[in-house]
């Protein structure tokens, strides 16, 4: 790999991402695969970098998994996109920042088609308003919350109190990194580093210590593709993909993964654990698998946030021997412990793939 | 004697420039680069009989030597303007000439592979150009890996930056698959127990020579052709190129290693195409490239009194093409001058 010629092709294609005064929208599905990454992302901005992100109890979802499961027609989802934007304005804000991949490429993808169409966005603002009252400024600026992370990677860093770097070897960590596909392949101009060698991600590991991994399965589907998953009869499919990346990567031995999208970090995680009943496949060292962690995730252990905080117990594999390679302390009585200290049970361990 | 500007000094500048002056007239050849004999020259042989490059473009180079054409290298046309039967060239040197007609002849610029991202090209290893194989081949003789060793397997994508919407090139550069096919001979001719691919669309062996070509690299090279575009290239974890193909004759998915990629690619207009098309207020398709005022009849005028046009700028060809073109473009030029 020749790195000045991915240098050259980043320079291509970088955004403008403001560096403050957020109106943030979270994820339908994230808040139950990772719960706390969002609150995370929320916490680091708020109480370690002091920034103005808003939030408002009326969001909705986006309804993309509708639209692209064929189930919601376009027209709804732009009118309820309409909606979110009507939001923003009406709190006072111009930057929207998403939470979740898919709705940040669905607003892209209406945000560009009212450009082409302006009709159709005439169309979108009266039935919003019949439908409503509400009227809507289509938002000055547009990111995914990984931008924004990625902005202020510099100043986490600075902040850091640990680096992706194995304490035993004082080497850098092999991480692996995967984006979402609607990050950036359906526009990307509109994804940091573009759709074929994206950097947002890279860029965080770099500043955080770790070294990427680039595997020749890199750009696959994580294996979640929407109708991958969500047709009951397609599931197969759905670990043949995933699996494919995991015996793509393993040759490189990475110590972690770290993803931007909803989807990816819980196939990538939770299909371990079933390749390993289905065929007894592990992925990671001694039986383990290979800690698939959000990025909210990695920067609040990078700033040295309790491991239980950041919700890394709800991981199918298990992320100990990761922590233990960083030299992150925690208590293992503690991981199954509510946030008032309450048992919430230890779960059922597998007998397929270690999990501590 | 009438005094003719031609801008580009390529095959069609060099052959046009000496038909003019063998009729007496007074030729100037403005070249934007500092040689002259046009992309040809970074090539090693041509199709469809292996000729080496040198042998067609040397005596065209020669010939204006012996013509003693005015030749201005690293210059060209900033400006332009006509009034009174006369073209007043303002030249980057700050010089001004004022000529009778121009004939243009800017050529093509080599599809530049890295907006093909999914291909590597710059980002791994191995992953080159046919105009890279070409300029390797005329040097060496012989094709080596980054890590120095003889490939043991090679494919040839065709149709890199031609007939591509994604890049905007919707066209057939014309001479890519031909080109691909002389290339895959060569590399076995070197290695003969390589694995050579071309991974193509359609061929398009529409010239003389070609289709023997073609089932000379399958039946004597065993030369394996693969009808399926590349989809993605990646780095394997022994620094070999993981290609992504699909065969499309057997519906199938195809991924599979290989030493050395090469792109086959097109043409494409110059980067002068736009200023001169502006100076001279002539036509351009949406392919960039010039149009004649008529395409069928009169293809070396263009809508612009004085003006002429031959060879590549109008479109990919191939260098008989663009030799018979920049005869019929001097002629034409001489009966106007009459």
């Amino acid at each position: 790999m020749i790195l000045e010629g991915k240098k050259r092709l980043w320079a291509e294609y970088q955004k403008e991402i403001p560096d403050d005064n957020y109106f943030y929208v979270r994820s339908c599905i994230r808040q139950n695969f990772f719960p706390a990454s969002e609150p995370t992302f929320l916490r680091i901005l708020r109480d370690e970098l002091k920034k103005d992100i808003f939030e408002t109890p009326f969001h909705t979802t986006c309804s993309g998994i509708g639209y692209h499961s064929d189930i919601v027609p376009m027209e709804t989802t732009m009118t309820v996109v309409a909606r979110q934007f009507a939001l923003m304005t009406e709190a006072g804000y111009e930057n929207y920042a998403a939470s979740c991949i898919t709705s940040f490429g669905l607003y892209s993808e209406i945000i560009e088609t009212w450009k082409h169409f302006p009709e159709v966005l005439a169309k979108v603002r009266k039935h919003l308003k019949q439908a409503t009252g509400r009227e809507f400024e289509i938002p000055q600026s547009l990111v995914h919350a990984s931008d924004i992370v990625f902005k202020l990677r510099n100043e986490i860093a600075a902040k850091a109190k640990f680096k992706l770097v194995n304490k035993h070897t004082g080497k850098p960590l092999k991480v692996v990194e995967h984006i979402g596909c609607h990050y950036s392949k359906m526009f990307p101009s509109k994804g940091v580093g573009g759709a074929e060698y994206p950097y947002v991600l890279v860029g965080m590991i770099e500043v955080w210590g770790g070294e990427v991994v680039d595997y020749p399965e890199r750009r696959h589907c994580c294996g979640y593709g929407f109708r991958h998953y969500l047709v009951k009869a397609n599931r197969g499919y759905s670990v043949a993909n995933t699996k494919k990346k995991f015996d793509s990567m393993e040759p490189y031995k990475p110590d972690m993964i770290i993803t931007n999208c909803p989807g990816c970090p819980y196939f990538l995680d939770r299909w371990q654990y079933v390749i390993a009943e289905m065929e007894g496949k592990t992925y990671g060292g001694d039986g383990q698998g290979i800690p698939a962690l959000t990025y909210e995730e990695v920067a609040g252990l990078v700033l040295g946030y309790n491991p239980w905080d950041l919700g890394l117990q709800v991981h199918q594999i298990a992320v100990e021997p990761l922590l233990d390679k960083i030299g992150i302390g925690y208590d293992p009585e503690a991981k199954y412990k509510g946030p008032n200290g309450e048992d919430l049970g230890k779960p059922e361990m597998p007998m397929s793939i270690r999990c501590c | 004697m009438k005094k003719i500007a031609i801008i580009g000094a390529g095959v069609a500048g060099l052959e046009a420039g000496h038909v003019l002056a063998r009729k007496g007239h007074n030729v100037i050849l403005i070249e934007q680069k500092n040689t002259t004999g046009g992309n040809v020259r970074n090539w090693d042989r041509l199709f469809p009989n292996q000729r080496e490059a040198s042998e067609v473009y040397q005596p065209l180079i020669q010939q204006a030597v012996n013509d003693k054409l005015r030749i201005l290298t690293d210059t060209v046309v900033m400006s332009a303007k006509y009034e009174k039967n006369t073209h007043r060239l303002t030249l980057s040197n700050g010089e001004t000439l004022n000529v009778d007609a121009v004939l243009i002849s800017s050529g093509f610029r080599v599809f530049d592979a890295h907006r093909k991202e999914e291909y590597g090209y710059g980002i791994y290893h191995d992953v080159i150009t046919s105009a890279d194989l070409e300029k390797i081949m005329a040097v060496n003789q012989k094709v080596r890996t980054t890590k120095g060793k003889e490939p043991k397997r090679v494919a040839f994508v065709h149709c890199v930056g031609s007939r591509d919407e994604k890049v905007g090139n919707t066209y057939c550069s014309k001479v890519c698959c031909v080109t691909a096919v002389k290339q895959a001979i060569e590399i076995k001719q070197l290695y003969p127990d390589a694995e050579v691919f071309c991974l193509y669309m359609d061929l398009r062996m529409y010239d003389r020579y070609f289709e023997d070509l073609y089932r000379e690299a399958q039946e004597k090279y065993g030369v394996t052709f693969i009808r399926g575009r590349l989809s993605e290239v990646a780095e394997s974890f022994d620094d070999r190129l993981q290609i992504k193909t699909e065969d499309t004759l057997r519906g199938k998915p195809l991924k599979f290693n290989v030493d050395m990629l090469v792109l086959m690619t097109g043409m494409e207009p110059t980067s002068l195409a736009e200023l001169l098309a502006t100076e001279f207020n002539i036509h351009r398709g949406d392919d960039g490239f010039f149009t004649p005022e008529d395409e069928h009849v009169n293809f070396n005028i263009s809508r612009r009194e004085g003006v002429f046009l031959a060879g590549t700028c109008k479109g990919p060809k191939n260098i008989a093409e663009t030799i018979a073109d920049a005869r019929s473009a001097a002629e034409t030029i001489i009966n106007y001058l009459k």
